[in-house]
């Protein structure tokens, strides 16, 4: 997968945003990421270690939230936590259901200074 | 290094147009440019207060934030660039840390990918200009893309003539398979990237001659997992599984299949030799990939084809 280089697009984007308020150095990255985004949090934390010497993330913290997936069905419109990526409505049993969330990538939060 | 895998050969994509450029290329890749979408997002305190505000990304709202601590008291007031004011209590053991003095918390809540969707949504708009609408056609390597477009462009070239943009990590010859159909055609090779993002594909525009054409076929690399995630900015996401690659395969890879507008289980003609059992496979889509239109073809023999071709008819409708 490509960790690395969405690593790298938030590392850029970390300084550029930090660089913007004024500071130099980022204490916290925080990311979300979806159970169903395709990335995998343990790589992007290999990544984070291996990519942060030299940027204003040098000496900073990954914090990765992972977000569930939850789909809500199509024939009675209740909302579930998909434990399983491919899981019918508990409470009526039909497959037709749209995922609302879990394909989150996002970067959430800094502290810099 | 190369920040794709990790591993020491270093390479840019290539764009080989196989017909002459247009007269004046498009300039589809925008510089350091960067839009501010204002959007409204929702905190979760540690006390479990929840409220949600407008703000706008990169207005410095976050410096804005007045924590305001009487001796004793556990009160908030929040206030942000765009006017929103907020008071909130705490539970007084509450986790609550506090930076040192001098640091900023910046809540950006914006996509990784926000690039790639932005050079997407340019994508999309130029295609829409064009009166072109765009597949993004994905699969694992061999489950019959470069075939399936082969024969659809080929069926429809009367009346939805198409063009092609075709990814792979080296060579021409898919888009060799292409220009003889007749098809205006650009290869993108990746070189070591497992997917096509939405610059490739507004370097590939650039390249293309769109005059006359109604549908542009965008074949991404050979892959179930990465071009997942990254909008190239096409109309309709489609997701192609060969009977030879075993029934559960919806199962194994949820993100892509959870994202495809249309399936198209390919090589039926092969599923009684392959021993593939097309009952537990259609349950599987349904389960993996409930959102979808669900396709069953040959595109060798021609069976099926007529269902799919008459959805890509539909999808010009709209």
């Amino acid at each position: 997968m490509h960790e690395a280089s969405l690593m790298q697009s938030v590392l850029e984007e970390a300084g550029r945003q930090a660089g913007a308020h004024g500071c130099s150095v980022i204490h916290l990255i925080r990311l979300r990421v979806g159970a169903l985004s395709g990335v995998v949090p343990e790589a992007l934390e290999f990544a984070f270690e291996a990519l942060k010497t030299g940027t204003p993330a040098a000496a900073g913290r990954l914090e990765i939230e992972r977000v569930p997936a939850r789909a809500r069905c199509r024939v009675c419109a209740r909302e579930f936590e998909l434990e399983d990526p491919a899981q019918p409505c508990p409470t009526c049993g039909t497959w037709d259901t749209v995922l609302v969330q879990g394909r989150e990538l996002e970067l959430a939060r800094l502290i810099a200074e | 290094m190369c920040v794709e895998c990790g591993c020491g050969q270093v390479e840019r994509f290539g764009v080989q147009p196989l017909q002459a450029p247009p007269a004046r290329p498009v300039r589809l890749v925008e510089g350091e440019a960067h839009a501010h979408i204002e959007h409204a997002h929702e905190h979760v305190h540690a006390d479990g207060t929840r409220h949600s505000h407008p703000h706008v990304h990169g207005t410095g709202h976050e410096q804005d934030h007045d924590h305001a601590h009487a001796p004793g008291e556990h009160h908030h007031t929040h206030t942000h660039a765009d006017g929103t004011t907020h008071t909130h209590s705490h539970a007084p053991d509450a986790a609550h840390s506090h930076a040192p003095p001098a640091a900023v918390t910046l809540d950006l809540h914006q996509p990784i990918l926000a690039r790639n969707d932005r050079l997407a949504e340019r994508n999309r708009g130029y295609l829409r200009a064009k009166g072109v609408l765009a597949l993004n056609v994905l699969a694992s390597p061999g489950a019959g893309k470069t075939t399936l477009i082969e024969k659809t462009l080929a069926a429809l070239a009367a009346e939805l003539p198409g063009a092609v943009i075709v990814g792979d990590l080296a060579t021409a010859r898919d888009a060799e398979r292409f220009r003889a159909v007749g098809a205006p055609v650009v290869q993108i090779t990746t070189g070591t990237v497992c997917h096509l993002d939405a610059e490739m594909v507004a370097r590939g525009l650039e390249q293309l001659d769109l005059d006359g054409r109604r549908l542009l076929w965008i074949e991404n690399v050979g892959n179930l997992v990465c071009p997942a995630d990254f909008d190239l900015g096409e109309n309709a996401r489609v997701v192609l599984l060969s009977v030879t690659e075993g029934e559960d395969k919806p199962l194994k890879y949820p993100p892509i299949f959870r994202s495809a507008h249309a399936v198209v289980v390919t090589k039926t003609d092969l599923a009684a030799a392959t021993g593939c059992d097309l009952e537990a496979l259609r349950h599987h889509l349904r389960a993996g990939a409930p959102q979808a239109r669900l396709f069953e073809l040959s595109a060798r023999t021609g069976a099926g084809l007529a269902a799919w071709l008459d959805w890509v008819r539909g999808l010009t409708r709209h």
